[in-house]
């Protein structure tokens, strides 16, 4: 049936396993922006960019923080990165949340997207001033190099570890969220917060901690993408912009949904590519635009 | 001095509320409140729609915009404490919309509010008061009847611990049977030493339960009844609150 249609099962199978790891990225990518969403009412312009930053700050912890530090032997490596670094671009999240965005949750939501939408611009100039616009590369952790054989394809390990260690977090955050007394705090402050304020929780600390948490995730994607994307100042506008069309998609706001939508839509461009390449790069659009016309609130969001 | 003060009876203080003003925005809704609410007592607020009521409790807590006067909850002052730090001086509030979290189950609602201070009721106890909860209990909150919401609505506070109680017009649009039984509920309370402010438009279900009713028209206190005067001023209550 392949060769019908000119198709190796092998080029099959390798565009499949392309979209599961896309998929993967658009599932921890927007389900940050819908945490953050539903908590701040803000679309968080700036993910791309503290997506880029995880990346970033990976690749200096590998490579240039030891010359920084006068022990040219010293790196932070993969494994390491991979903990501090979410912490680190969480952190700054949180400043950011502090300092700026809390001024705005009064005001319509269109200035928290200019806003991060400026603190995008700004991070990115200045990686591309400090670092020019080309790519640097990040080794593949020692122990994740190599490929397993499936008997019908070679699997790459690293690729392997992208999608169990995505999914694993996506499906951790869904838990804590859906299923845990933590979460039916996020749950109702994303209803009614002053409600949940008026019994006494500190609402707008748990805003500051689930931007944080938001932004933290969007530094571990980007550090799980360093080896795989080459790391670079803009490979986070690149790829946000497919991202917000998969929020739309799933309904603003929803976890299952961003979740879900996210991983389907990365095997859609798959196919895509492997049965009319020509319209691998519109797809995600081509159906944003649909299900924007058919439910505007997004296969997984409510109607208000 | 204020119609609330020459009121006051004999007990102690759990809120005094003293010229409160409040404001949505740039609506001035309450003009200078004053009233005194004693340990264990249940007091109703009463009132045309519009008079300000809601929006008392809603000062109360910190809900409304810009604030100013005072109100004393035992002893301290909560006018510029943030919204979260007034609950757990022991506050517990049963919102006009009742407030159930639609994407939350009828437990989930239940649990969520938290402990503010310590002698709140069980879960067991809760259920054996209120029997339809426990049945419920794995229902999203969106699924549940406006009696049953209304129950969950006052069922959560009681678990937390507070001991003073702000219930907006929680008799609103249940049919008589609920009432009654909500009637009973607050009876039992006011047995266990709850202090209780109840906003009501219902003075039939309001009148036999309450030691005081203050009645609030332009955001301002109007009238003051205590329950020995009530007979006496039944007349100027049914011109205030045209029922
Ligand atoms: N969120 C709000 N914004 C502006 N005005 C409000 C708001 N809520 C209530 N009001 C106004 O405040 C006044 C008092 O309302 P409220 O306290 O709800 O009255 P009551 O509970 O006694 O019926 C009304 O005139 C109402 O229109
Ligand atoms: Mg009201």
């Amino acid at each position: 049936m392949f060769e019908l249609l000119g198709i190796t099962p092998q080029a099959l199978y390798s565009q499949l396993l392309v979209g599961l790891i896309n998929g993967s990225f658009y599932a921890l990518l927007s389900l940050g922006l819908a945490v953050i969403f539903g908590m701040l009412n803000i679309i968080n312009f700036t993910h791309g960019a503290q997506y880029m930053l995880g990346a970033f700050l990976a690749w200096i912890g590998l490579t240039q923080l030891g010359p920084w530090l006068g022990s040219p032997d010293f790196s932070l490596n993969y494994w390491a990165a991979l903990i501090v670094v979410p912490l680190l671009v969480g952190a700054l999240g949180i400043v950011i949340e502090r300092t700026m965005l809390r001024h705005l949750y009064k005001l319509d939501h269109l200035y928290g997207l200019l806003l991060t939408f400026g603190i995008a611009l700004i991070i990115e100039g200045l990686f591309r001033q400090w670092h020019g616009s080309s790519g640097k590369s990040y080794d593949i952790p020692e122990v994740l190099r190599g490929a397993i054989n499936l008997g019908f394809m070679y699997l790459p390990k690293y690729r392997a570890w992208v999608i169990v260690a995505s999914l694993t977090v996506c499906f951790a955050t869904w838990f804590v969220i859906e299923r845990t007394k933590l979460g039916s705090y996020l749950r109702a402050g994303t209803e009614n917060p002053r409600l949940v304020q008026a019994f006494g929780i500190n609402v707008p600390l748990m805003i500051t901690l689930t931007y944080g948490f938001g932004v933290a995730l969007a530094g571990f994607a980007g550090v799980l993408a360093a080896p795989i994307f080459t790391v670079s100042p803009q490979m986070g506008a690149d790829l946000i912009i497919v991202v917000f069309a998969v929020v739309v998609i799933g309904g603003m706001g929803s976890i299952l949904g961003s979740i879900v939508t996210g991983l389907a839509l990365g095997l859609v461009e798959g196919l895509t590519k492997v049965f009319y390449p020509e319209a691998s790069a519109v797809v995600v659009f081509v159906i944003m635009s649909i299900v924007l016309l058919v439910r505007p609130a997004g296969l997984f969001g409510r109607e208000k | 001095m204020s119609a609330a003060n020459s009121n006051s009876p004999a007990g102690v203080e759990m809120l005094r509320v003293t010229g409160l003003h409040a404001f949505y925005g740039e609506s001035h809704i309450l003009h200078g409140l004053d009233f005194v609410v004693n340990r264990g007592e249940v007091v109703t607020l009463l009132g045309r729609n519009g008079a300000g009521r809601t929006t008392t409790l809603r000062a109360m807590l910190g809900l409304t915009g810009k604030r100013s006067g005072s109100i004393m909850v035992n002893g301290r002052e909560t006018i510029a404490m943030p919204t979260h730090d007034i609950a757990h001086l022991g506050i517990g509030y049963c919102p006009e919309e009742r407030g159930i979290f639609a994407s939350l189950t009828a437990e989930e609602n239940l649990l969520l509010p938290p402990q503010v201070a310590s002698g709140g009721m069980s879960i067991e106890e809760i259920y054996t008061m209120f029997p339809n909860l426990q049945e419920r209990r794995a229902s999203p909150g969106m699924r549940l009847s406006g009696g049953e919401q209304q129950m969950l609505a006052i069922a959560r506070i009681l678990r937390t611990g507070a001991k003073l109680l702000l219930l907006d017009e929680i008799s609103e649009g249940l049919a008589p049977v609920i009432v009654q039984t909500l009637g009973r509920m607050v009876r039992q309370l006011k047995q266990r030493g709850y202090t209780i402010i109840m906003v009501e438009q219902n003075f039939r279900f309001a009148a036999p339960l309450a030691d005081r009713h203050y009645v609030i028209e332009h955001g301002r206190i109007v009238e003051t009844v205590p329950m020995n005067e009530l007979q006496g001023k039944m007349d100027r209550l049914h011109e205030l609150l045209g029922v």
